[in-house]
């Protein structure tokens, strides 16, 4: 077993031990004090033995991540069986009354709230996530740019329920009145005012989406910046070249040669966004219906696990099972979308370019 | 024609630019500097917030007495959620990070371009986007109730399985960086691959994968949903994570910024400022780390 990394816990001492290491382990590591035994070049049976051994024990690890997967799948639908036969999966997803007293679980009001907040939280996070990578790829001098990724590094490091708590008892009593304000400006206007229509708490799917949006951006921003670093030089020079100005090198060389790549990285986020619990929890209200009001109260499918779990019991708890299980394949499936999408787009761009 | 009597170099100071042009390009530039506005201002805000109202709430009493069983009064500490996040952290590190990187030395040692590596390989990355709380349930179907109660191994199995995938994956791509030259000069020293592997590569990589572990462990150590459906409660110190309910900073934030009570958010408040000087200690750790890795790149 290797003693540096692989033992190394959270215990502080290691750390440095193991960076000591690595400072030597250049010099030493290409001439290990070996035994006579090990310089002995005939494979003798014992030593092809280590070998294959060793080759079984990693693979197994790795194997570890599709059993995990495997089991998620496997175990947490057998749970969630009997919620799902009592509704039918149609029925447990399109249902939309949630009242677990009377043994009655249709999610869609939770569906609906994960969609919309979700979309909010994009519609945020995708532009300015695309303008923060086209800063630090484009615009920022080296210098700068190092303290704007330190920026987007430490969003992406605040736990989720500190933001949620800033989000409750810090953002939600202060936004309320400029949500009251604003839907009383659009009031005369037709669909706007069905969207944005007054409320009485800040504590809603608009405010859920905004904290999705700060919890995406780190994600999204991370992989645009990647897509971008793939557009090549010579394209952005020949737009100079050209005469453009540097929006029109922008919008003409690095768009449309990164737009495969932009919607993979959005798609992630999504993923991300909907499968997020305690911040949402925290500021979506914790009710069960289902509104076109973007300033009323909602709730998730992942919050409502959250809400609910110390209080569950029997059905309700496998039902709340069953709303993971939704949520997991649903998370899976954008997942992997998204990832193909980047692939298929760096391929793409790799492929034309060397 | 006009051009031959000229002469000179053309002008390329961008003065000659249509209003239009201009105009757009700066518009563009400041709209792009505001992006990187917007993303601050969270950070500031969050990072104020928990640091004065934290800081009022914090003090050696908070960091080391037992937790306020009421909501509704004052006094009590977070103690008991510190450890509780340590170990739990630290035995889901014990957990995640040998498999881990063991995964990753089967991705790029091993396994390389074959199908069944280029599978793993995507599941990681799917794995990645697991929701937490899907982790917390599978635990809680697949071991919470098979031995009948929640207890802190509960919560280190969840944030274990949250933690693989990155292990792998930053493991994988530190371990890409070795130089080949490396592992032929072991192996025409007769070392075999495994030994190659364990005292050549692993080595050589070893601050890399190191502070991306750290990173993993950070991420971890904010977790809030699995903890919650894995974990339970409690006021009391626990630190057998074997037998009994367990605790830590993030469920705590949780349960007390739930309560409309002064007392109970001035905890949640103290809670996170806890939490957060965790999390950055081991950020911060990592980036040093990866620092001296840039040198052993060169």
């Amino acid at each position: 077993m290797p003693d540096g990394p692989s033992g190394a816990p959270g215990a502080g001492g290691v750390f440095g031990r193991s960076a000591n290491e690595t400072g030597v382990s250049i010099l030493t590591a290409t001439a290990p004090p070996e035994t006579s035994e090990d310089l002995d070049l005939g494979g003798d049976s014992r030593a092809r033995g280590a070998d294959r051994s060793f080759r079984g024990l990693v693979t197994l690890a790795g194997l570890m991540v599709l059993v995990i997967l495997a089991l998620i799948l496997v175990t947490t639908t057998l749970r969630a069986m009997p919620a799902l036969r009592d509704e039918g999966l149609w029925g447990f997803i399109t249902g939309t009354r949630w009242a677990p007293n009377e043994d009655i679980f249709g999610t869609f009001p939770m569906l609906y709230g994960t969609l919309v907040t979700s979309l909010i939280g994009m519609i945020v996070a995708v532009p300015v996530s695309i303008g923060i990578a086209l800063f630090i790829t484009e615009i920022a001098h080296r210098r700068v740019r190092k303290y704007i990724v330190t920026v987007v590094d430490l969003l992406a490091t605040i736990p989720s329920v500190v933001f949620g708590l800033v989000g409750v008892l810090v953002v939600v009593p202060f936004i309320t009145d400029w949500y009251q304000g604003f839907a009383r400006l659009v009031d005369p206007i037709p669909v706007l005012s069905s969207i944005f229509d007054e409320s009485n708490t800040g504590r809603n799917y608009f405010t859920a989406g905004l904290v999705l949006a700060i919890m995406t951006i780190p994600i999204i921003t991370s992989i645009a910046r990647e897509v971008f670093d793939t557009v090549p030089e010579t394209d952005k020079q020949a737009a100079y070249a050209l005469g453009a100005t540097r929006w029109e090198m922008i919008r003409g060389a690095v768009l449309p040669h990164s737009f495969g790549g932009l919607v993979g990285a959005s798609m992630l986020g999504l993923g991300r966004a909907m499968g997020e619990t305690i911040a949402v929890a925290l500021v979506i209200g914790g009710s069960f219906h289902i509104s076109a009001n973007m300033f009323d109260t909602g709730n998730t499918m992942a919050a409502v696990i959250a809400q609910q779990w110390g209080e569950s019991t029997g059905l309700h708890t496998d039902a709340l099972v069953g709303i993971g299980v939704v949520l997991f394949a649903i998370t899976i499936i954008i997942n992997f979308v998204a990832r193909w999408v980047v692939r298929r787009a760096e391929t793409k761009m790799r492929g034309a370019h060397s | 024609m006009t051009t031959v009597t000229q002469g000179g170099p053309p002008d390329l100071s961008g003065k000659n630019l249509s209003l239009r042009r201009a105009a757009a390009n700066r518009a563009a530039t400041i709209g792009i500097g505001l992006c990187v506005l917007i993303a601050a201002f969270p950070l500031i805000l969050v990072a104020y917030q928990v640091v004065v109202r934290g800081g009022s709430a914090i003090g050696l009493d908070f960091l080391t007495e037992e937790i306020a069983r009421n909501y509704r009064t004052a006094g009590g500490g977070m103690g008991p959620a510190i450890v509780g996040t340590l170990l739990i952290t630290g035995m889901a590190a014990l957990i995640a990070i040998p498999i881990g990187v063991l995964g990753a030395v089967y991705l790029n040692e091993y396994g390389k371009d074959r199908p069944l590596a280029k599978f793993i390989r995507t599941m990681a990355d799917v794995m990645t986007g697991v929701p937490s709380i899907v982790m917390g349930l599978f635990i809680y179907v697949a071991y919470v109730l098979v031995i009948g109660e929640r207890t802190g191994f509960g919560g280190a199995l969840a944030l274990a399985c949250l933690m693989l995938p990155i292990v792998i994956r930053s493991t994988e791509e530190m371990l890409r960086l070795v130089p080949d030259e490396l592992r032929q000069a072991s192996a025409a020293l007769g070392a075999r691959k495994w030994r190659t592997t364990l005292s050549v590569v692993l080595p050589t990589a070893s601050s890399g994968i190191t502070s991306g572990s750290l990173l993993a462990v950070a991420r971890a150590a904010g977790e809030t949903a699995p903890i919650i459906v894995t974990v339970g409660l409690t006021y009391l110190y626990r630190p057998d994570l074997f037998a009994g309910q367990n605790t830590t900073l993030a469920a705590q934030i949780y349960r007390n910024a739930t309560q409309p009570f002064e007392a109970s958010q001035e905890r949640a408040w103290g809670a996170a400022l806890v939490l957060i000087a965790i999390v950055f200690l081991f950020t911060i750790l990592s980036r040093i780390i990866s620092a001296r890795f840039a040198i052993d790149r060169r």
